[in-house]
Formats: structure tokens, sequence, C-alpha cells
């Protein structure tokens, strides 16, 4: 087992709102999204606050009545594998993640297709990290 | 003096379907044609480090032509007031006609992604027409990985940032930066509707399933080339539509994904050299009598 896989998923997830609001590209390629989305790490759930780009906070659930635009589920051990330095084929990406039923997208997907690369972006930061 | 590419870039006035269109299309080398098709939604531009590869031009005059509605070719007249479709007819039609305006005898055609699956359908329809066929992120069928494709031709979505974040994934995350990025732009520069509409063809109207097993590979070798990292057309999808084809030479790309030849060229042209080597020795040599056993 990698160092990568090593560290919880989770861990490496809660470090996302300094990883993306430390990129100033980044921020600017969201500056026209405003929204809350839901992410799952394994049985964790996050919702992530974007204003103008930067994720302004991020909560972690369980949460009960609670509303989000879109929502990306996967289990921990995808996401660990997602953020690999080099990915395995099939966790490069998310949507080779969401083909193989590995990651699910739900809800109202105009704000993620409309601001794609600067989610998967924001989905990628924790690999950066190791990089 | 100035460091000039060698490729040079032209203008084919070519009738399709009883409408004039104007292909554009770089050229260079000299030898057997290499005729180049580039994926959905891009452009001839893919092709640029091969036209520049002196490995194959001293060896294949190299020719890769922009689609109608892309890069620099010019959508036909009328085009504003239609929904730009692909079909397997078209593409065939396309590639025949210019091969045949140009002179080429007896052309290699290589084919990327709806090029790859338009060499199956050229296996198919021209077998005698084709020295070799190479077909690249090539299948006779693929699961669909994102089922709305409408989401990239609508207003309230920029369809170059949407092509463009969605074919990110299909590179393979050891490519380069500059390849990787350049792959990109040209599918944030393609028309609107354009992919979605070259996705027709890949897509609808062009199922080769229950057909591919007539391909005849002693007429015309077909060689299959998909990267590791391509889940829209992956390795199992090539190796299935090879299992179909008697005769069919399948190459798994390690590290390449679905724009082998733009995303990560010196990678790409180790897989692709030995197989073209194997084309031209074929080309000069006639082929050995087969031995009585």
């Amino acid at each position: 087992v990698s160092a990568v896989l090593a560290t919880p998923a989770e861990t490496r997830f809660e470090a996302l709102p300094a990883l993306v609001n430390a990129d100033a590209g980044l921020v600017r390629r969201g500056r026209y999204l405003t929204t809350t989305f839901l992410v799952e790490v394994g049985s964790t759930a996050y919702l992530v606050h974007v204003v103008e780009g930067r994720l302004v906070r991020l909560e972690r659930g369980p949460f009960l009545m609670r509303a989000w635009a879109f929502a990306v589920r996967a289990p921990a051990e995808a996401w660990a594998r997602f953020w690999e330095p080099v990915p395995l084929p099939g966790y490069h990406d998310l949507f080779a993640m969401t083909k193989a039923g590995v990651a699910r997208l739900e809800g109202d997907l105009r704000p993620l297709l409309a601001n794609l690369r600067y989610v998967k972006d924001v989905l990628a930061a924790p690999r950066q990290r190791e990089g | 003096m100035a460091d000039l590419e060698p490729m040079v870039g032209r203008y084919l006035r070519l009738d399709l379907g009883g409408r004039s269109h104007r292909i554009y299309f770089e050229e260079a080398g000299t030898g057997i044609p290499l005729l180049c098709l580039h994926t959905a939604g891009s452009d001839g531009r893919q092709f640029r480090h091969l036209l520049a590869d002196e490995a194959v031009t001293r060896h294949f005059r190299v020719l890769a032509f922009d689609l109608p509605w892309h890069g620099k070719s010019t959508p036909p007249p009328g085009w504003h007031d239609e929904e730009y479709r692909l079909t397997t007819q078209g593409y065939l039609d396309l590639v025949v006609g210019f091969a045949g305006a140009l002179g080429l005898d007896r052309p290699v055609v290589l084919g990327c992604s709806i090029g790859g699956k338009l060499v199956l359908h050229l296996a198919l329809a021209h077998p005698t027409g084709f020295r070799a066929l190479i077909g690249l992120e090539a299948a006779d069928e693929q699961t669909p990985w994102y089922d709305d494709t409408s989401w990239l031709h609508r207003p309230d979505v920029h369809g170059g940032e949407v092509c463009g974040a969605l074919m990110s994934g299909l590179i393979a995350p050891q490519s380069p930066s500059d390849t990787r990025w350049e792959t990109l732009w040209s599918y944030m520069q393609s028309g609107p509707g354009v992919f979605k509409g070259d996705l027709h063809f890949y897509r609808v109207d062009s199922d080769l399933h229950d057909r591919v097993g007539a391909i005849d590979t002693t007429r015309c070798p077909l060689y299959l080339l998909t990267g590791e990292y391509d889940f829209s057309c992956t390795p199992e999808d090539t190796r299935r539509t090879a299992a179909r084809i008697p005769g069919a030479r399948v190459t798994i790309m390690e590290g390449l994904g679905h724009f082998p030849m733009s995303e990560h060229p010196a990678e790409f042209r180790r897989y692709l050299l030995p197989v073209l080597d194997e084309i031209r020795a074929a080309s000069v040599a006639p082929p050995a009598p087969r031995a009585n056993r």
C-alpha cells in the first residue's frame, strides 16, 4: 500500500479549501460559479460551498435536510486511487469512474457541466499535493 | 534562416452528396500515401507531429485533411440552417473522393476514434482500395460514457469549454502538459454542434458489431492500436473487436489515452513506426509464396 493510499481519503479531501483557494488560476476559472455541491467520500458526506470560485466552506456531514445542486459519490478507496500521482486507468478521471460505476453523478448537472474544467480540477486538487 | 516546419497546406474542391466542399489538408513526405483521419470535434492538426517526423515522411506521403465543418475546411453553403450530422456514407464518400481526387494509389489509412471506426467501414466497403488500415482507439461499438450529447451544444453551456473539459479525461496522466493542452485547444475551437454531429456517426449511424467478422485481412491488413487510458474506446472494446476479425493485429499502448498522435507523439511513434515498417516491407516485396506443408 502506497503512502498515498495510507492517508485516509477524508483527511486528504478536507485539505480542499486550502488547496483550491491558494490556486489563483483555479479560482479565476470558477469565478462565475456560486453553488453548493455534495461529495461523498465513502460514507462521509461533505457539502462544498463555492462562492465565485472560492471554496468558502467545507461542511462534514451527516446531513438530514440539506439542499445541494449536484452530487459526486464514490467509495473512499476510489478517491484514494483517483488522487494517486499517476492514477491507474479507470481511476484517472471522474467520467472514467462514473462509466465504470465506481462513482455516481446526481442532481442538476448544468452548473457542473457549465463549469466542468473547474469542478474536475477542484476534485483532483488533492492529487497535486503528492506530485 | 526561417525555422519552417515541413508540412504544407492546400485546399481541395470536392463535390460530396451534391454539394460543393472546400477541404483543407496538409501533407509532407514522399512515398506510400498515408492518409490520416482525425477524431470527432477536432481537426487535422492532431497529426502535426507525424507530418514532421522524418522517420515517417522519408517513406510515406503523409496527408491529413480537416473534415468538412472542421478546422479550416469550409462548411458547405447553407450550413447555417441545418443541424450538422456526420454519416457513415458521407464519411466513406469523403475519404474515397479525397483519395481519388489526389490520385492516391491504394493509400494506407490511419484513423483515430471516429476515424478508427471509419477504418473498419473502409475494410468492409473497399477491401482492395487500401494497402493497409490502421485504427487507433477503434472498435465495432463502445458503451457511451456520457449519455446525453445535447450538453455539447446548448446556449447555457459553452460548447468549447465543455468539450475540452470532457475530453481532458481521455488523455493519459503521463502525457506532457504542452501536448495535452494543445490537444484540448482544438476541442475548444470546434464549431457549435460539430462535435455532437460527429458523434451521430460514432454512436448512432455506425454500429458494426455484427459485421466486422466479414473483414478480410488477407486482402487488406488491419492494425488496431488502443491506449490503455482510453475509457471511451477501451482496450477491451478493441480486443473484442479484433477477436471477431481473423488476422487483425492488436496493440495496447501503455501510458497513452484516446489521442495518441497528439497527446504524446514521442510515445506514440514507438508503437506506430514498427507498424509502418511492416506495411512498407509488405508493399515493397510481393508476398512470399505460401509454402506447402
